[in-house]
């Protein structure tokens, strides 16, 4: 079970990394270290997508890798503009300090 | 034997250097920890015959995405946020969503038995054709209009961030 690497060690692998990152995510407060976690999860993603598409020699899979990849990059850079928008205003970068619209 | 070695080595990698993003106190820490866990994905990206994704990986993701978030640790003064709590009141609702998720990948391990892990025998890709000439393929023939909206939403991230960091006058 531990020897021939089949696609299940890495759907295996891939499940325990969007594991940590939800853990992250639910649990960290600096919104620097969630965008991270966020990261992780993303790259669990790629890993899945990669592994399937190895085992089905079918390059779509590398494709939307790509595209993942290229989200993340614009996902980060839009919310990282906006935590240096919140910072200037704030001064904070708790993500469970900024409840103003929390009731 | 040395594919298994390396994938669990990669695995190891990856795995650490993510539990250690989540635990870090001090960001920066984080942020190089992200570094290296990665490294491992782009290890096993490498092990999976995608080499032009390995190379996007390091190119993009640790010399782009973690250098931007290095950037803005810098411009956000977090030495005073170090010093605080760090994790809030949500391990019990955190523990149970990771539990859950668990106990169902488990169960689809167990339900599967030992015949699960001998699934399917990778592929070969045809004699003669790189990873990157594949990839070329498709991305430029089937994808293409999804690629096109992809430079568009560059696009928009690049001017939204923008926007969203000016300073107001």
């Amino acid at each position: 079970m531990l020897e021939p690497i089949t696609p299940v060690h890495f759907l295996l692998l891939s499940a325990a990394l969007l594991l940590v990152g939800t853990i992250g995510v639910l649990t960290r407060r600096n919104i620097v270290v969630i965008l991270m976690s966020i990261e992780l999860i993303l790259n669990a993603v790629n890993l899945n997508l990669v592994a399937f598409s190895r085992y089905f020699g079918e390059p779509s899979g590398q494709v939307f890798a790509i595209f993942v990849i290229t989200m993340a990059a614009a996902e980060t850079a839009v919310a990282l503009g906006i935590l240096i928008a919140l910072f200037r205003n704030r001064q904070t970068v708790f993500a469970d300090e900024i409840d103003l619209l929390k009731w | 034997m040395w594919n298994a070695l390396f994938f669990y080595l990669f695995a190891l990698i990856a795995l650490g250097g993510g539990v250690l993003v989540i635990t870090r106190r001090n960001a920066v820490h984080s942020a190089l920890w992200l570094v290296v866990s990665l490294l491992g994905v782009a290890g096993e990206f490498l092990l999976l015959g995608a080499e032009f994704l390995f190379a996007v990986q390091i190119i993009l993701y640790i010399g782009g995405v973690v250098l931007l978030i290095l950037f803005v640790i810098m411009l956000v003064n977090l030495d005073q946020a170090a010093r605080m709590r760090q994790f809030n009141r949500q391990w019990a609702i955190a523990g149970l969503c990771a539990l859950v998720v668990g106990a169902e990948i488990a169960y689809f391990v167990w339900r599967g038995g030992p015949q699960a892990f001998q699934l399917a025998t990778p592929v070969s890709a045809g004699p003669g054709e790189g990873n990157v000439e594949q990839l070329a393929d498709v991305l430029f023939s089937r994808y293409l209009l999804p690629f096109e909206i992809a430079s568009l939403l560059l696009l928009v991230a690049v001017i939204g961030s923008v926007v969203m960091a000016k300073k107001r006058s």
